[in-house]
Formats: C-alpha cells, sequence, structure tokens
C-alpha cells in the first residue's frame, strides 16, 4: 500500500549543523496489517512516520501511496491526503484543552464539512467504542492519560482513514493501559485498518498484533521481519 | 455551496468553542470594545440628529433677516426702514420682529421674550398681559395656563401677565427660553417706541433670489446687514461639529487605549496558540482553515461589540436623550431643553464606525496567524 524508495531526509541541510535524520530507506508496508518502526532514540522512527504520513516531504526519494507519487505534491494536496487517508494518534496526544473530549474528536472533520449531526453521532459512535461515552462533555485536560489517549484515537479515526499513524502510542501508558491500547489495536486491525507505530516498547513490539517489525538505527533500516 | 455553508459552519462553532475556553479575558475584551463603539456611535448619532432637527426646525425660519448695526453691534431697526425694503423686487413679505433677552433672577437664567409673528400658531393666544411660555420655563417657575407671574422690567418697573399657554413640548429645542407677549406689552416692558424694531424677517419666493437680494439690501441699507437662513444651518453645523470634536478629542486616550490593548490581544500569540495552530495542521486542517477559523473569530468579537455598541448608543440617544453627553453635545445654558430627537439612522455614518471598529481587529487577528499558520505540520510530531 506504502513504498519507500531510498528515502532521505536532512534537516538544516546546508548549514554547519546539517543532520541526516534518514539515510535511504527502502520499505513496503502492506495493507490491513500492523507495522511497528523499532529503534533507539534518534533512530529516525519519527521522521519516517512523518514523511509517511504526509507531515514532512523527503530531501530526496520517493513515496508511493497506492502506486501514486505523493513525495513531490504541493502543500494543499498533502493536507488532503492527509486529512483523508491517515489519522494520527500523537505521542503526547496533542487534545486541544479547554475543548470537550467530543469537540476534539470533530476537529479533524471541520475543514471537510459535511452534516453537522452525523458529525456529532461519529464522534458520539467512536467515543462509546472506546468505552468513553460518559466522558465526551469533559473538557480533555480532566482525563486520564489513558482515556486521554482513547480521544487521541477516536479523533484519529473521524475522518474514517485507511491508515492509522501512531507515535510510541504505550510511552506514557503503565502496563495495563498498555494492554488495553493493544486490543484497540487489534480492534482496528479487524475493521480493515493499517497501522503503523513506531515503539520501543517490548510489550507492543513482541505482541501478536503486530505483523512486522521494522528496525531502523542512524537513519537506516537494520533488519525487517 | 451546501459543503462551504456547513465547512463555515463547523469554524464558526469551532471558533465559539475556542472563545468560550477563555471566557473572562474574551468577555472583558467584549465589554471594552463594545463600551467604546457604545461612546463613538453616541456621539455619532447624537450630534447627526441634532443637525437633522436644527435643520428641520430652520427650514421654517425666513430667508432672510435684516438687523442694523451701529458702532459694529446690534441696534433697533428705526421707523421708515421696513418701507424701504419692500421697494426690492423678489422680496415676497417682511415683517419686523420685536424680542429681546429678559434675566429672571429667581431661576439666574436668561429668557427670549418675544412678540410672535401675525401668523405663527398660537399668536392669537397672546393677548395683552397674557404670555404664552416654553417648557423648560414652566418647569423652572412651575407655571400652568392660568398662574399670574410679574417681571421687574429693566426701568424698575413690575409688569404682571397671566400664563395663556405653555408651548409644545415637541417645539422645545427652540422654545425652551420663550415667552411670547403681545407687542403692546412688550414695546411697555422694554420701552421701545412704536415703529421701532430688534430686527426684520424678509420671505423671498425664489432661494435662487436669496444672495442676490442680500447684496440689494446692503446697498439700500448700508448700516444694516442681512442674515441668510443657510448661514444659521451652517453656523449650527459647525457648532454641532465642533462639539462632536470636542467629545471625540476626549474620547481619543480610551480609544488609544483600547486600540493597543486589541491590538495587543488580537496579534500576540501565545505559545500555546502556536501550539494548537500546529496541531489543526498536523490533523489535517489547511493554512486556510486555520486562517478562515482566526477571521471568524475576529468578526465574531467585533462584530458583536459594533451591534451591541450600535444598538446601546441608539436607545441611550433616542429613550435616554444621550444622558451622558448632554451638557457637551447640547451647549450651555441654565435652561436646558427637554427633548426627544428624531431617530436619523445614516448609512455612511454606520458605514465608517463600522470600518474603524471591525475591520482594524479582524486584520489584526489574522495577520499574526499567517506566520504561525504556514509552519511546517510535522514539528507537532516532534513535540
Amino acid at each position: 500500500m506504502i513504498k519507500l524508495s531510498n528515502i532521505r531526509k536532512a534537516y538544516n541541510q546546508g548549514h554547519e549543523n546539517e543532520y541526516w535524520a534518514l539515510d535511504g530507506i527502502d520499505l513496503n508496508i502492506k495493507e490491513k496489517q500492523v507495522t511497528a518502526l523499532c529503534g533507539p532514540s534518534g533512530s529516525g522512527k519519527t521522521t519516517l512516520l512523518s514523511i509517511i504520513g504526509c507531515l514532512a516531504r523527503p530531501t530526496s526519494g520517493r513515496v508511493q501511496l497506492k502506486k501514486r507519487d505523493i513525495s513531490g505534491l504541493p502543500e494543499r494536496f498533502l493536507t488532503e491526503e492527509r486529512r483523508s487517508t491517515f489519522g494520527f494518534v500523537f505521542q503526547q496526544f496533542n487534545l486541544i484543552k479547554g475543548l470537550s473530549a467530543r469537540d476534539n474528536v470533530m476537529l479533524p472533520a471541520y475543514p471537510v464539512g459535511g452534516d453537522w449531526k452525523k458529525l456529532h453521532e461519529r464522534a458520539d459512535g467512536l467515543l462509546d467504542s472506546l468505552k468513553l461515552g460518559h466522558r465526551r462533555d469533559a473538557r480533555v485536560e480532566w482525563l486520564s492519560g489513558g482515556e486521554q489517549q482513547r480521544v487521541a484515537i477516536a479523533r484519529a479515526m473521524i475522518n474514517d482513514p485507511q491508515v492509522v499513524i501512531a507515535d510510541e502510542p504505550t510511552a506514557n501508558l503503565d502496563t495495563a493501559l498498555s494492554r488495553e491500547f493493544l486490543t484497540i489495536l487489534e480492534g482496528l486491525k479487524e475493521q480493515g485498518k493499517t497501522i503503523l507505530l513506531t515503539s520501543h516498547d517490548p510489550l507492543v513490539v513482541d505482541s501478536e498484533v503486530v505483523d512486522k517489525v521494522v528496525n531502523l538505527r542512524d537513519g537506516r533500516l537494520v533488519k525487517a521481519d | 455551496m451546501k459543503i462551504w455553508i456547513q465547512k463555515q459552519q463547523a469554524l464558526i462553532d469551532f471558533t465559539l468553542a475556542s472563545l468560550a475556553r477563555r471566557k473572562l479575558k474574551n468577555a472583558g475584551l467584549l465589554l471594552v470594545y463594545t463600551l467604546i463603539v457604545f461612546l463613538l456611535a453616541s456621539v455619532m448619532l447624537y450630534t447627526s440628529a441634532l443637525r437633522h432637527d436644527a435643520a428641520a426646525v430652520l427650514k421654517n425660519s425666513p430667508e432672510v433677516i435684516v438687523q442694523r448695526m451701529v458702532a459694529g453691534r446690534h441696534d433697533l431697526i428705526p421707523p421708515g426702514y421696513l418701507e424701504k425694503l419692500g421697494r426690492i423686487r423678489g422680496v415676497q413679505k417682511k415683517e419686523g420682529r420685536l424680542w429681546g433677552y429678559y434675566y429672571d433672577p429667581v431661576v439666574k437664567a436668561n429668557y427670549t421674550l418675544m412678540v410672535p409673528m401675525a401668523e405663527a400658531p398660537g399668536a392669537e393666544k397672546v393677548a395683552d398681559a397674557n404670555i404664552v411660555v416654553g417648557a423648560a420655563v414652566a418647569r423652572e417657575r412651575g407655571l400652568v395656563p392660568g398662574n399670574l407671574i410679574s417681571f421687574r422690567s429693566y426701568s424698575g418697573k413690575l409688569f404682571s401677565f397671566t400664563v395663556a399657554d405653555v408651548l409644545p413640548h415637541a417645539a422645545e429645542l427652540v422654545s425652551a427660553d420663550l415667552i411670547l407677549l403681545s407687542e403692546a406689552d412688550y414695546r411697555a416692558f422694554f420701552e421701545i417706541p412704536a415703529g421701532h424694531y430688534t430686527d426684520i424677517a424678509l420671505s423671498v419666493a425664489n432661494p435662487q433670489e436669496v444672495r442676490k437680494i442680500a447684496s440689494k439690501l446692503s446697498e439700500a441699507l448700508p448700516d444694516s446687514r442681512p442674515i441668510l437662513r443657510e448661514e444659521v444651518l451652517r453656523t449650527y453645523e459647525s457648532i454641532f461639529n465642533w462639539r462632536e470634536g470636542i467629545v471625540l478629542v476626549l474620547l481619543s486616550g480610551s480609544i488609544l487605549a483600547f486600540a493597543i490593548f486589541a491590538w495587543e490581544k488580537a496579534s500576540g500569540l501565545s505559545a500555546e496558540e502556536k501550539r494548537e495552530i500546529g496541531i489543526l495542521k498536523a490533523i489535517g486542517w489547511e493554512t486556510g482553515d486555520v486562517l478562515k477559523m482566526k477571521f471568524w473569530e475576529g468578526v465574531l468579537v467585533s462584530l458583536t461589540a459594533f451591534l451591541l455598541g450600535y444598538i446601546a448608543a441608539y436607545l441611550h440617544v433616542f429613550s435616554f436623550s444621550a444622558a451622558l453627553f448632554e451638557p457637551v453635545l447640547k451647549g450651555w445654558a441654565v435652561l436646558y431643553p427637554r427633548f426627544e430627537l428624531t431617530p436619523v439612522v445614516d448609512g455612511f455614518q454606520i458605514a465608517t464606525l463600522f470600518f474603524f471598529t471591525v475591520f482594524p481587529y479582524t486584520v489584526a487577528t489574522i495577520v499574526p496567524i499567517w506566520r504561525a499558520a504556514i509552519t511546517d505540520p510535522d514539528a507537532v510530531m516532534r513535540g
């Protein structure tokens, strides 16, 4: 579904502090599978995730999404792709404080337009499915870490994306909540979502739900199982 | 089109939810903003209504008034002048007027004593020893029709009058301090001999001829000055403009303070706001969507303030007689007229006020967002 060819990404290119975060990545990510990017801090996991999720462009190389080259698309089209194809669960959850759980969930759908009532119903349905229906009107800063993550997952699902991207999803969770996350992940996989995550949590990497682990070090692939 | 509307609806909904997060801060801003619009709109509405009313009242006044000058001061018209004027072509009607000022030590106020023109409404009520008084005079002296009142003339003689009527409230803008009395009483009270007049009122059939007639008058009666109605109107206009200017100068300090406050509030982008914009971009908002959202924020705040302020100003001016600005805008007097202004709403005036309040705030809200909104969305990913 996603094919990366010789992806390189430099920061501060041409400056003294030039740094290559990715250095020639070739990777195939299959549809309806859970792929985990694994590696130590600074190995380039998050950068790779950003490029796949259309949050950043590679310095060189090609990204193909369903056989379509998206690496050279202008910002506007990248945004459209990001909105319609991907759902994001960030490490810090990145919820907007002061807004209710439901308002946060609906955020990615606002620029799309669409029926207002149906959108509310969809948001409520997602929160219900993640056992957060009773907290839908609570401000997100009042929620626990696990609840906040579930709001972030519901937000990632609101536009019904094909691909869910999660950056270090269990980094801020204890073991019980991490297991809960894996259960949710299983559910998403069953729904036919393609899931891409970064993690160095053995609980995630060794989990049965993960189909493929991609190891990275110093911006290069170490091993692909 | 439907999608566009739904999209704007969603953006407005988000903006409202977003504004509600800082209720106190935004309510404070809205309050100050509304107050500024209220003050500005009150001054504008009040002066324009005063101008409008004054113009409406003066519409029925004579086209030309002739005053005799002695040593550069207004003096009585001597006998024979009226006859001389009659020979100027274009003058439809001429009438000698009798009026003067009287200081009433009881209420420490000046009255205007006047003999009504022959065809003026209510003139028939002013029989000898009777007077018709303006509403403010009646109020200050507690007069009702049938009461007896005495005034001591400048020569020391006491004159008693019966109040025949009180002038209608509607005409109070020009008749608050007026006392109408008969010609015989007037002449006796001020000791002005028969044939003398305070000034002469002329009616001119064709308004195009007014200036020509004025120059003819200056030739025929070199010791007189013609005062044209249009000049009086212009004087009123400049007096009201001047007063409006004074109030605006007084207000300018607070307007400036608000401008700085609003600019700071609207343009200063906190780290939290920057972070939020990053999140929105990362989850699929375009730069344009963020700008539209901020645009709605600016519009909602400034338009609400504008509408609230303008409506409050309208009520203040037309229902509460502009109680806040009355002393400055209406002039200085002991006998303040009480009157309700005719509501006048000038489209151009609204547009001006709208442009100088809503527009700058909205721009100040959007511009700084532009820089934040074009940042790379992957910044969010890095934390």
